[in-house]
């Protein structure tokens, strides 16, 4: 009887080990081939087989080299410079917006948090025409700061995940160093914060990644001029008609050169990503 | 029925019966939401009354200084020792009226009409040349006197702050109170209105760039800004002709229209779902007893979820591409002849693409499930399974009776979510499809179009800048209503009752 009980239970784990490497290998499969089309040496888009016959460095290399027309490195610096500038204000607005709401105490603040959360649910592409003209009349469009500012300025509106994170820091504290005489400033720097790092470092990490993946709005503001692309864009552009026969194997490179960095923080962020995201839900 | 019947129904029944009594309750809720928007009304109109009584008063009992702060602003504040605070709030005075003098004032003249001036005027009868005049741009004068109109609330606010203050200071000095300095005021906003200094960032960042664009969108969407409209040019107010010729008014636009909707919605329901489902029953095969190596089957699946989307979309695309690896992959395995192929992505049928770009979202969107679900699997408390398998239930009996109801009571709000996030997936269709294979029974749309991709390419391809912005307030319209509903019904059910 026992032994029947265990020869079942092995026989079902077995089957589901193979069905989750099945899985796992559909999953990897196209990042595999991703990698291994970066390094193809056939120069045409496809090829009618598989496994490639020759090996090569060199899509890589003229990535990196070759920028009369496909302006890579540019490319990477552009996005990496958005990142970072729409990084600090992105956190530095939701961690104010945040720890407001969850713990200073104002009027009509329950009808702003309504707001907020309603302004929140608008998808900002769908006012694209309108955003674009707004950057037009202030004289900012085909520039990297009109990027800055779009992806940051709504920032503030995504406070749900981080206020219920300060939610749940004791507000003893609080009262323990008001007693001490602290401001409510202080409280924010060197109470609030410090306890806070999961939620810092979630906001932090989304919050760069963000213009990386974005195609949308750089699509929009950005028009012809190729100096000012994002990765996004830049590497959408090597795929049209126009260029894809000659810079296809690029586009490999290419995306696997910004997808480990991109992967290497998600990665490390994921446990924030789970305990955000559960916490959240939770409390609504 | 009874409460006492209700906590014996199964988690399903009881979902059914929440979305009976929600459509049962409409008729009442539309109601009293029509009631409470105008009782908000009254009250505005009622405190605006409020509010004129008070600084009526406030003038005929202020000090004389607080008088005149009622055409100079910040005069009072100054006399009363606040120098810089008052000499600051005259500097908004004057800017206000200079900025309105000098350009505000002119373009708001202009919005009933969105300008006049063209400047293909035709040959000056005196020289013979052609006339160059300045045309009025009806996009900018919308867009200033948007701006104009903010600005004047701003300034509104202002002028009332700077009467209560000035009302404030009278109070305290006929009770000899202590005034305070400009270095004390800035301590308060360390501390005691905190709240104003963490806002006031955020708050102009969010109104210029999310509510001054969604405004102006709406006042788009009742203009006839087409490709007939170049942009710079002239353009005029329509009212709800747009709407009109959405819904019914022009044939193939409606056609469009009702055929997308339908697409979309079919779309949203099928990509949820069968993210969901696949997603966690891979999560249960994860987390089940006895699996070795659960932490690198998790992170197989999330690496794909960490690489950027329009990465994997873009290389998704050209694999499925007629040429592209995977039909090279059916011809080796002998599944297709040598020389033929399956038109993944460019059948004209347009039911083949389709039915890929769902498969491809399963791809994307089922490591997502994965990383929540395993969240909340792990949460279930563990009695449940105990006293279930002391009962005699077996593993089937289980999911069905605890797993299955207990994730969909968690996860039910966030589903909501990703329905929503669907109806808006931009990504999906437009870097593998970009809305094609072409329809032309469609007005400049495809067969995997969305609404959204639709409006894209409006914008972007066709430069129907009116149509785009009508059929954005009617996604928007309907997405709101769902995440409003969603947002009440958590909220109800977190008072109401524990998972049970």
């Amino acid at each position: 009887m026992i032994k029947s009980y265990k020869l079942r239970r092995n026989l079902t784990n077995a089957l589901i080990y193979v069905i989750l490497s099945v899985l796992c290998i559909i999953w990897v499969l196209p990042l595999a081939w991703l990698i291994m089309t970066s390094f193809r040496g056939e120069t045409q888009v496809y090829i009618p087989y598989i496994i490639p016959k020759t090996w090569t460095f060199d899509n890589y290399i003229r990535l990196f080299t070759d920028t009369s027309i496909v302006n890579y490195p540019r490319w990477f610096l552009n996005t990496f410079v958005v990142a970072c500038f729409s990084c600090v204000i992105s956190t530095v607005s939701v961690l104010m917006v945040s720890y407001t709401f969850s713990r200073l105490r104002f009027k009509s603040r329950k009808k702003i948090i309504n707001i907020g959360f309603i302004l929140g649910m608008f998808p900002g592409f769908l006012t694209m025409v309108a955003i674009y003209y707004l950057i037009k009349a202030m004289g900012l469009s085909q520039n990297l700061i009109a990027l800055i500012l779009i992806y940051s300025a709504g920032a503030g509106l995504g406070f749900a995940i981080s206020k219920g994170f300060f939610d749940t820091v004791p507000r003893a504290l609080d009262e323990a160093a008001t007693i001490d005489g602290a401001t409510r400033n202080q409280i924010f720097w060197k109470i609030i914060l410090p306890m806070s790092k999961p939620i810092v470092v979630y906001t932090i990490l989304t919050s760069f990644t963000g213009p990386w993946a974005d195609f949308i709005m750089a699509r929009i503001i950005m028009g012809d001029a190729k100096d000012q692309y994002t990765i996004a864009l830049g590497l959408w552009t090597m795929v049209q008609k126009e260029y894809i026969d000659d810079y296809f194997l690029m586009f490999c490179a290419g995306a696997v050169v910004v997808a480990i960095p991109i992967t290497a923080l998600f990665l490390k962020m994921q446990k924030y990503y789970v305990e955000g995201v559960t916490g959240g839900a939770v409390k609504g | 029925m009874n409460f006492i019947d209700y906590v014996q129904l199964n988690p399903f029944q009881k979902f059914f019966y929440k979305l009976k009594t929600f459509f049962v309750n409409l008729p009442k809720n539309i109601a009293r939401f029509f009631k409470f928007i105008a009782m908000k009304i009254a009250a505005f109109f009622i405190g605006i009354g409020k509010a004129f009584k008070f600084y009526g008063v406030g003038f005929v009992k202020g000090s004389w200084s607080t008088k005149i702060s009622y055409v100079i602003m910040g005069f009072g504040v100054v006399v009363k020792r606040q120098l810089i605070k008052g000499i600051l709030f005259f500097i908004t005075e004057v800017a206000y009226i200079a900025y309105m003098i000098t350009f505000g004032w002119g373009y708001i003249c202009k919005l009933g009409t969105l300008g006049e001036k063209h400047s293909s005027g035709g040959i000056d009868p005196v020289t013979g040349m052609p006339i160059v005049a300045q045309s009025d741009d009806s996009m900018l004068i919308m867009l200033y006197s948007v701006l104009t109109i903010f600005i004047t609330i701003l300034f509104l606010v202002l002028y009332v702050v700077n009467i209560k203050v000035n009302l404030s200071l009278d109070e305290k000095i006929r009770e000899g109170g202590h005034v305070n300095k400009i270095g004390e005021d800035i301590q308060t906003l360390l501390d005691a209105r905190y709240h104003v200094t963490l806002l006031s960032l955020p708050t102009i960042l969010i109104c210029v760039f999310t509510v001054l664009p969604i405004i102006f969108m709406i006042l788009i969407a009742f203009t006839n800004f087409d490709r007939h409209h170049p942009m710079g040019g002239l353009f005029d107010w329509v009212g709800f002709q747009n709407f009109a010729d959405v819904f019914f008014n022009e044939p193939k636009k409606a056609f469009t229209f009702q055929t997308l909707v339908g697409w979309t919605l079919c779309w949203a329901i099928i990509a949820t779902i069968s993210c969901y489902i696949v997603g966690v029953i891979i999560a249960l095969m994860i987390n089940k007893k006895g699996i070795k190596f659960k932490s690198v089957f998790r992170t197989m699946f999330v690496m794909t979820v960490a690489v950027p989307q329009f990465v994997t979309l873009l290389l998704m695309a050209q694999m499925l591409n007629d040429d592209g690896v995977i039909n090279v992959l059916l011809r080796e395995l002998h599944i297709v002849a040598q020389n033929d192929y399956v038109k993944f992505l460019s059948d004209s049928g347009g039911w083949l693409p389709k039915i890929t770009v769902l498969v491809v979202n399963l791809w994307i969107g089922v490591p997502y499930t994965i990383l929540s679900a395993s969240g909340i699997l792990m949460n279930i408390p563990e009695e449940l399974y105990e006293s279930a398998r002391i009962d005699g239930a077996g593993p089937v009996v289980t999911f069905v009776k605890i797993t299955m109801p207990y994730m969909l009571f968690v996860m039910t709000p966030a589903l909501i979510q990703q329905f929503i996030g669907n109806i808006n997936n931009f990504n999906v269709i437009y870097f593998l499809t970009g809305g094609g294979p072409p329809n032309d029974n469609l007005l400049n749309a495809g067969h995997t179009d969305l609404l959204i991709t639709w409006l894209f390419n409006l914008t972007l391809g066709y430069n129907d800048y009116s149509l785009a912005a009508t059929i954005g307030i009617l996604v928007f319209i309907f997405c709101a209503t769902l995440s409003l509903i969603t947002f009440n019904m958590t909220k109800s059910s977190k008072s109401e009752e524990e998972f049970g």
